[in-house]
């Protein structure tokens, strides 16, 4: 049986051989199909793998709440315009919702941040130490600030690193350096670690943080004390975000004294829910890919039926040789469904290759990170025996029927 | 001893389109193990069908037909085709070689089907192809061989198997005199060596090989009748 299935291979590959140009076009749809899938799904890949690694730049198991400002008659209230969240509303959440491991709040704004004769405008945000332990910033020189620097409105700042690059000599060391943030002057205390984009694709390390206390007071001029632009809570474990986003919303509706049908004047986003989201835009993306996959492959699987049916009518006669000296059914079937799987297992190797080349290429000419996994390889595979399989069974069953005089006869 | 062959009233019926055409009409016939049997007639008198069922090739539309004690109609194409392997060789008018292919693997091609390892085809065939006198051209395609060398192939495969029944339908139709008389050679060795040939041919010096002559008219036995056999007039 072995050398049955084995000298069948070998007279597939001849045949196939002494037509070099129709296998290589019959194959030209496997090819395609499969090279496509391969690099498209390489690149999703990448894109996922990106996305989902910016997902958790944004710390771990965390829950922001954000003020919505709510529309009165139609016209939506100007951003602060109402004071609807509050470090009250933080230290309350803290205090009824044990589930929570850390509770932080921000408060941001753009301002002018000069370091001797280089200025730079960016993002200034005041933060409550625990913000930074939440978003799990971590510090390439020198260290976050702590609650005696909040409760005292210290002086002092974290810089990302693109604020560094822009306003330090390259070489030059920001920890212990004064800055001057909105003219006041700010002593450097640490550098955070590079996180890159946002999943909203905005630059996070283009940000200085200060003390939240020392923000309202000395440098935002905040009109109302105790306002905040956001809370993030976090909890131990993943499994309770969902839980704890809900206990959330009952307190904060009961603080704000929301009735019945009046809507929230919050927003309440865990990151499971935002992981969520991108999710759904690659699934679209895996759906039109499948549909690409599938068209290509039926259109590579028609081509090696076509090419089969061909192949049986041409060789008819040496197919009634061969039932004459004994060959039955069965081997007649295994004979053209090895020619059809022949076809299309190389025709999606070398599919494979020309994947993996155009993934790796992406990658060098347009700097998307691509990631080629050995299930896709595997899945791709798997494809073209079963096409291979089920679009050579037609015509080798043809061929494994026919009547042995018949054949013999044929001319 | 049963007899090799034994057919009971054959008929063949071929119908093409609205027509019936009778191929076959009531043969009987019986061959004993060992027998040297040419089978003339003109042409479309039937001679190929009956070859082809006396092969297992085609089945008979009436009648019956035992082969070495086994009833062949009812069987299966999967039966049908492993007993042309194990006991059936065929020699055809056109050498019917797979084309491209060496004389070699053309010769393995029974055993192939047989499940043989390579090894043991390549040996058997060997051995075959050096029994017709091809030594040495083992590894040349058909279209480099000359036909009686083609034929020659033709038989190898047909023996390799070591059949008890080997049908040459034609076998010197398209070959010279000369080459005819080689493979007419090989074919009375073969049936001394044991084997059971039938012959069908429309030459008379060729069937003059065999010791028995079966007339074919119409689908119908004209004349069945003992000759002297060439080998007992060269012996002589
Ligand atoms: N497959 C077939 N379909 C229809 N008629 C056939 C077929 N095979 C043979 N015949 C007819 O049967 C008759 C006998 O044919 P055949 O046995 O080939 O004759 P021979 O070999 O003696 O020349 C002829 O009339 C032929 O036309
Ligand atoms: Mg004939």
């Amino acid at each position: 049986m072995l050398a049955f299935v084995w000298l069948t291979v070998i007279t597939a590959l001849r045949v196939l051989g002494r037509n070099r140009l129709r296998a290589g076009l019959t194959m030209l749809g496997i090819i395609i199909g499969v090279g496509a899938v391969i690099a498209m799904v390489s690149i999703g890949e990448g894109a996922k793998q990106a996305v989902q690694k910016q997902i958790a730049t944004m710390g771990t198991n965390v829950i922001m709440i954000w003020p919505s400002y709510m529309t009165i008659g139609g016209v939506r209230g100007a951003q602060g315009g109402a004071v609807t969240l509050t470090v009250a509303d933080a230290l309350e959440l803290k205090k009824r919702i044990p589930i929570l491991s850390e509770t932080g709040w921000l408060i941001r704004s753009t301002m002018q941040i000069v370091n001797g004769s280089r200025n730079w405008n960016g993002p200034v945000h005041g933060v409550s130490p625990s913000y930074v332990t939440i978003r799990d910033w971590s510090f390439s020189s020198g260290g976050s600030f702590t609650q005696t620097d909040m409760e005292s409105a210290a002086r002092v700042a974290l810089l990302g690193q693109t604020v560094v690059e822009n306003i330090f000599e390259p070489g030059e060391e920001p920890v212990g350096a004064i800055i001057r943030i909105k003219n006041v002057p700010f002593r450097v205390i640490g550098v955070l670690s590079p996180k890159g984009q946002s999943v909203q694709g905005s630059d996070q390390d283009d940000v200085v943080f200060i003390p939240f206390t020392t923000a309202e007071r000395k440098v935002f001029g905040t009109l109302f004390l105790g306002s905040v632009g956001g809370v993030f809570v976090s909890t131990e474990r993943t499994e309770d975000l969902a839980d704890a986003a809900e206990q959330i919303r009952q307190v904060m509706r009961a603080r704000h004294r929301l009735q019945g049908e009046q809507p929230d004047d919050f927003t309440i986003r865990t990151q499971v829910e935002i992981g969520k989201v991108q999710e759904g835009t690659s699934e679209t993306l895996t759906v039109m890919l499948m549909i690409i996959a599938s068209v290509s492959l039926l259109v590579g699987g028609i081509g090696i039926m076509n090419i089969l049916l061909v192949s049986v009518t041409e060789r008819t006669r040496e197919i009634g040789i061969r039932m004459a000296v004994g060959a039955k059914r069965f081997h007649i079937l295994i004979q053209f469904l090895i020619e059809a799987l022949t076809l299309s297992v190389v025709g999606g190797c070398i599919g494979i290759l020309f994947g993996v080349l155009a993934a790796r290429l992406t990658t060098v000419i347009a700097g998307w990170p691509t990631i080629i996994s050995s299930d896709t390889v595997a899945v791709a595979f798997v494809f073209s025996v079963v096409v291979g399989l089920f679009f050579g069974l037609y015509p080798a069953n043809k061929a494994a029927r026919l009547n042995p005089i018949d054949a013999l006869r044929y001319e | 001893m049963n007899p090799l062959i034994v057919g009971e009233d054959i008929w063949k019926v071929y119908r093409v389109g609205d027509v019936e055409v009778q191929a076959l009409r009531g043969v009987s016939v019986t061959i004993e193990q060992g027998e040297f049997v040419a089978i003339m007639g003109s042409s479309g008198s039937g001679k190929s069908t009956l070859m082809n069922i006396l092969g297992c090739l085609d089945q008979p539309t009436k009648g019956q037909y035992r082969l070495n004690g086994v009833e062949v109609g009812q069987l299966r194409p999967d039966q049908l085709a492993e007993i042309r392997n194990q006991q059936i060789g065929f020699v055809f008018q056109s050498f019917n070689l797979i084309p491209r292919t060496s004389a070699l693997e053309n010769a393995q091609l029974p055993l192939f089907y047989r499940g043989l390892s390579l090894k043991e085809q390549r040996t058997l065939a060997s051995a075959a192809l050096q029994r017709v006198g091809l030594k040495g051209r083992e590894h040349h395609s058909p279209t480099q061989l000359s036909g009686g060398q083609q034929q020659r192939v033709a038989i190898a495969r047909a023996l390799v198997t070591s059949p008890s029944l080997l049908l040459a339908d034609e076998p010197t139709g398209n070959l010279d005199t000369e080459s005819s008389q080689d493979i007419m050679g090989i074919l009375e060795g073969l049936n001394r060596d044991g084997i059971t040939v039938i012959l069908v041919t429309h030459e008379v010096d060729i069937a003059a090989y065999a010791s028995r002559e079966i007339v074919v008219k119409d689908g119908q036995i004209l004349s069945d009748r003992a000759t002297k056999g060439r080998s007992q007039v060269v012996g002589a």
